[in-house]
């Protein structure tokens, strides 16, 4: 069933002697827990269809009702579909909102925090993995220690230190400060720590500079790491509601989420209206995963997360 | 997390940095030795997360508002008053109970779900899709969905409870009920974390010890208790601990879903720092407050360090 297959590969793909056991799906799989019987198969198969169904029945009752007129949703009643089937909750939304506005704001900002957390979470782990700089340890634990840090007790803090700035109301703002991000750079660290520095080593012999190292020996190496702290990156920026919503007032700045919570709070309540703009600003980030869980999936196994 | 925070300690420093090796010494500066590919990051973190700490803590200190200029230093009063203000260890009680309620599921479903999908049965990438995909949503469609499976009237829980004979349930505005509701939803918006967690663990051990233990004529379910599960203990303490702490920090789903209602009943402690902080405009107070709960956070994950190393 590997219903989204791998792209074509470039045909030098670098070995990692350095991990052996790479996952092998096709036989850990059917061995582990069923055995070869047909009860288990059966009873496992139900268990997983039944947790699917009530997984993705909030779904497609939001579907459904976005698919229906206002008046028709609040008719009660169990089926899903309580009268015509319009698509008119979708057409008022792109006619009237700002959704394409917000939907281009997300875009930005979910990409520029990602290629920017990449970049400088990607350089700091290197620095960490392999420097040999004064107060290296100790940054590396203060860095550790800041994952504890709670997100939203920065708020306040962080508000007035953009008001100072006269940032409120800017991209930057909004920005700024998602690129801080204490966790990628430890997952990256350790992944870097596993690298044999031999493979380095011939190249500083042959004098290249770090930089160079880094960039033809280990990012090449990291390719899956890097991928993974990418996507993790992406939704946490695509979906962050709190530091948005209190940065920016000017609605031609907001992101999706946050602008159809104000949109929500205008209006009051219209239900098939706000599930459409919902599913809509949903939707990317659902293709993305189809198109590439696969490899999401891969990556996060190599992260260090997964495996003992 | 916090698990590896003498990694960088026990990582033997190779003295092979400099390609050069006739210069080390000068080379040792902040900015020698590797130092550069810090910098980017070190100048964020001291920007955007250091100095608004540093910030918090001066403010605590303070009587700082959002309407008032030119606060006051009022010592450690903002403390006392948070130690007696009845609101602070209500709504401490509430995260505490919470991330009780939340995490056991969380983290138990995730493994069963991993287990279930990861035995080889067709279909995997519906499986992944259909379990991962809430975890994709913004917590404003999240909220907004299960306000309307929520709802009183024509909600859908309340119409199977009712078509089904049982009396409708108040699933927010029940106080005894409330939080309950506000856990089933987390555990369906973010179990798909844990469970791609668990999943990618699965995949990547290896599959000797299984089949060697099927050899010797071991039985599925023998074979789940005494050969898997303990190959994924690592696993579990990652994710559990993890699980405690984005616990400890809920805020935006019940913000929005519920505003800490129904009277105060699933106000957690970061919402009450808000409420002081923006809705009170009491920023010295708020700030104090929250350095209380990050005490606490720093205590939980310090007990469970210990806790996990004492186990392994």
């Amino acid at each position: 069933m590997s219903a989204v297959s791998t792209p074509a590969r470039r045909p030098q793909r670098p070995q990692r002697p350095y991990r052996p056991n790479r996952p092998r799906r096709e036989e850990s799989g059917s061995l582990l827990l069923l055995g070869h019987g047909r009860l288990p198969r059966v009873l496992a198969g139900t268990a997983l269809t039944v947790l699917a169904v009530v997984w993705l029945l909030p779904f497609l009752w939001a579907v459904a009702t976005s698919l229906q007129s206002e008046q028709d949703v609040m008719k009660s009643g169990l089926s899903p579909f309580k009268g015509a089937f319009t698509l008119d909750a979708y057409r008022r939304i792109l006619d009237r909102g700002n959704v394409p506005t917000w939907a281009f704001n997300s875009v930005l900002i979910a990409v520029l925090v990602t290629v920017l957390t990449v970049a400088v979470s990607t350089l700091a782990a290197y620095g960490f993995s392999r420097g040999t700089f004064r107060g290296r340890r100790a940054f590396l634990a203060v860095t550790v220690a800041a994952i504890m840090v709670p997100p939203q007790l920065l708020i306040v803090p962080l508000f007035e230190q953009m008001t100072t700035f006269h940032l409120v109301d800017t991209y930057a703002a909004v920005i700024l400060p998602q690129v801080v991000a204490p966790m990628m750079v430890f997952i990256l660290k350790r992944f870097f720590d596993g690298i044999p520095r031999e493979l380095e080593d011939a190249a500083r012999i042959d004098g290249a500079s770090e930089l160079r190292v880094f960039w033809s020996i280990v990012l090449p190496l990291s390719r899956p790491i890097v991928s993974a702290v990418a996507i993790f990156v992406f939704i946490g920026a695509w979906n962050n509601f709190m530091w948005p919503f209190v940065v920016t007032n000017d609605p031609d700045l907001m992101t999706l989420p946050v602008g159809l919570a104000t949109v929500k709070d205008a209006y009051g309540i219209q239900y098939a209206g706000s599930m459409a703009s919902a599913l809509l600003s949903a939707a990317p980030l659902i293709v993305m995963f189809l198109l590439f869980q696969r490899r999401i999936v891969n990556s996060v196994a190599t992260t260090g997360l997964g495996g003992g | 997390m916090t698990t590896t925070a003498p990694a960088g300690a026990t990582a033997p420093s190779h003295p092979h940095s400099s390609e050069t090796p006739p210069a080390p010494r000068r080379r040792r500066s902040l900015t020698g030795g590797g130092g550069v590919f810090v910098l980017p990051f070190l100048a964020f973190f001291g920007l955007f997360l250091v100095w608004p700490i540093v910030q918090g803590l001066w403010m605590s200190l303070t009587d700082a508002s959002l309407t008032l200029h030119d606060p006051e230093f009022v010592g450690l009063a903002n403390y006392a008053e948070a130690l007696g203000d009845p609101d602070v260890w209500s709504s401490l009680g509430n995260t505490v109970f919470f991330t009780l309620i939340s995490c056991v599921p969380l983290v138990l479903m995730a493994l069963a779900m991993a287990l279930l999908v990861h035995s080889g049965l067709v279909g995997q990438w519906v499986w992944r899709l259909a379990y991962f995909a809430p975890y994709l949503l913004p917590v404003t469609v999240v909220t907004l969905i299960w306000t309307w499976l929520y709802q009183p009237d024509i909600g859908l829980g309340n119409q199977l409870l009712t078509s089904l004979g049982f009396e409708p349930v108040g699933w927010l505005s029940d106080e005894s009920v409330a939080m309950w509701s506000v856990a089933a939803l987390t555990v369906w918006w973010t179990v798909g974390f844990n469970f791609l967690l668990y999943l990618a663990a699965l995949q990547s051990l290896p599959v000797t010890f299984d089949e060697a233990a099927a050899l010797d004529g071991a039985g599925a379910w023998r074979r789940l208790w005494s050969v898997t599960l303990p190959q994924l203990r690592h696993t579990t303490v990652m994710v559990a601990m993890l699980q405690v702490l984005a616990s400890l920090k809920v805020f935006d789903q019940i913000y929005i879903l519920t505003k800490g209602g129904p009277n105060g009943s699933t106000r957690p402690i970061l919402e009450y720092v808000y409420d002081v902080g923006f809705t009170g405009y009491r920023l010295g107070y708020a700030s104090a407050i929250s350095y209380v709960f990050f005490a606490l956070v720093i205590v939980v994950s310090v007990v469970q360090l210990r806790f996990f190393r004492q186990e392994g």
